[in-house]
């Protein structure tokens, strides 16, 4: 569709739903393709922790502060910042497939490949870090929630999510190009009571896929 | 599914029983949803709870019926149930589309709380694609009903009284004259599932919808919110005719998080 200054937006179906789509006919060749794509997607993301983390549903981690960096850039932030091999030590890994990505299957990783891994701060056990740099789809976005907080004690627990998101997404009144960048903004929940060292994030600006979830 | 906010002191989860729950489908032009963020914004609703759901795509923003810097910092998600008890009224709203497949779990789950709270009745807000409509829903009002057999007996009566079309049957093979007749309405997300499985598991269940097509959907909710308010009355208005659009002196509030639909500012440079 054309904005109003005549520039072509594309705007994803909103309808979401195509009754064709439910009555459509499938060949027993696609019907087989599609019921191993499903197989493959949703058997495969699993979480796997180091022997001496532990981390169960039965044995939760004890956790104080789980850092989450979702996303390539968040997660080469943490690798140029605060990652070294003196103070935090790999406890875990997600394994997933999807269209997109797989995930690499070493825990020694180049920037360049698509992982999912947990560190511990060696001198705190209990503060847990996750850089997340492969693609997790939406339908997989849930169950590695699900996977991954169902393996840690919640009571206590301080989250931080760090994603990106580019700067032609963030909506204002003024054009982007005058908006010096890169920028921050936050968002909240209500039980977090310390100070947030940038900006909330103003409305009408939304957070999307994993971060959001 | 449905998780209560914590409201502090009142730990009681908030009970719906009688209440009528409003809520949209994610339909052809989001006219519901924007038809339903008018209603929780004028009536100043407060959000009860959410729901907690793998069905949607996942989205997070602050508070979007903000009014002041001092309650805009509220999170607010995906699918967030909002509540006015002086009019039994129980609001869902939803901010994202469905991910594939997840359709049926999700009608099935919401229905089956429909029915653990003991909600009266249940209003789907909609719409359809205007290009699909034949020769004669080409004529006349765009804005259509839909009852099941259980809400029939109860409504069917003022829905006469107040002139309103009932969405029509379309044959099931065009073309061909002597074929049974069919619900279709194409562009209406979960509207047709919720509708049909409402009919069997007998629970009272009106579709409003409107025809339409992509592009700025302001006017049609605006059409379609009056539409409402013909029959449920939740605000008085003086002049309730299905022409009363963006009029400034309309007594619908449009919340602050309706900026900026259509992009940002221009560069200066430009210019």
């Amino acid at each position: 569709m054309a904005t109003f200054f005549g520039e072509v937006v594309v705007a994803p179906s909103r309808a979401g739903l195509d009754e064709e789509e439910e009555a459509r006919e499938e060949t027993p060749e696609d019907r087989e393709i599609r019921r191993e794509l499903e197989k493959k997607r949703y058997r495969k993301i699993d979480v796997q922790w180091t022997w001496q983390a532990g981390g169960s549903a039965q044995e939760p981690l004890v956790c104080s502060r789980f850092i989450v960096a979702i996303g390539r850039n968040a997660a080469a932030f943490l690798s140029s910042f605060i990652l070294d091999s003196v103070c935090w030590e790999v406890v875990g890994v997600v394994k997933l497939w999807n269209e997109w990505c797989r995930t690499s299957s070493t825990t020694n990783v180049l920037p360049t490949d698509s992982f999912c891994l947990f560190y511990r701060l060696i001198s705190d056990p209990t503060v847990l870090l996750c850089q997340c740099s492969c693609y997790v789809a939406e339908d997989q976005q849930f169950q590695w929630l699900e996977k991954v907080f169902g393996c840690m004690q919640k009571k206590g627990l301080q989250v931080t999510i760090l994603s990106t998101c580019p700067v032609a997404d963030y909506k204002t009144q003024e054009s982007t190009l005058t908006l010096v960048s890169p920028f921050l903004r936050a968002l909240k929940t209500k039980e977090f009571q310390e100070q947030v060292c940038c900006p909330l994030l103003e409305q009408p600006n939304i957070v999307r896929d994993l971060p959001a979830a | 599914m449905f998780i209560p906010c914590d409201r502090g002191g009142d730990s009681a989860a908030p009970d719906f029983k009688g209440f009528t729950l409003l809520m949209p489908a994610v339909s052809v032009g989001n006219v519901g949803q924007l038809a339903i963020d008018l209603v929780i914004s004028t009536l100043d609703m407060t959000k009860v709870g959410y729901f907690y759901t793998d069905c949607l795509v996942p989205m997070v923003g602050n508070n979007p019926y903000a009014t002041a810097e001092e309650n805009s910092t509220e999170l607010s998600i995906n699918a967030e149930v909002y509540s006015l008890p002086s009019k039994k009224l129980v609001v869902l709203q939803i901010r994202s589309p469905f991910i594939k497949n997840k359709y049926r779990p999700f009608c099935e789950t919401l229905l089956s709380w429909v029915k653990s709270s003991k909600c009266a009745r249940v209003v789907l807000l909609s719409s359809s694609h205007a290009y699909q409509r034949d020769d004669e829903q080409l004529l006349g009002t765009p804005l259509r009903y839909l009852l099941t057999p259980d809400l029939q007996e109860a409504v069917g009566g003022r829905m006469k009284e107040l002139n309103w079309k009932e969405m029509e049957k379309v044959a099931a093979y065009p073309g061909i004259s002597d074929t049974d007749k069919v619900l279709h309405i194409p562009g209406g997300g979960i509207t047709k599932l919720l509708f049909t499985e409402s009919c069997s598991e007998g629970i009272q269940m009106a579709v409003l919808l409107k025809f339409c097509s992509e592009g700025d959907n302001i006017p049609d909710a605006f059409v379609l919110v009056n539409y409402l308010n013909e029959w449920l009355q939740l605000i008085k208005s003086e002049v309730s005719t299905i022409h009363n659009s963006m009029d400034p002196s309309s007594p619908w509030k449009i919340p602050s998080s309706w900026r900026l639909l259509f992009g940002n500012g221009l560069p200066p440079a430009l210019f």
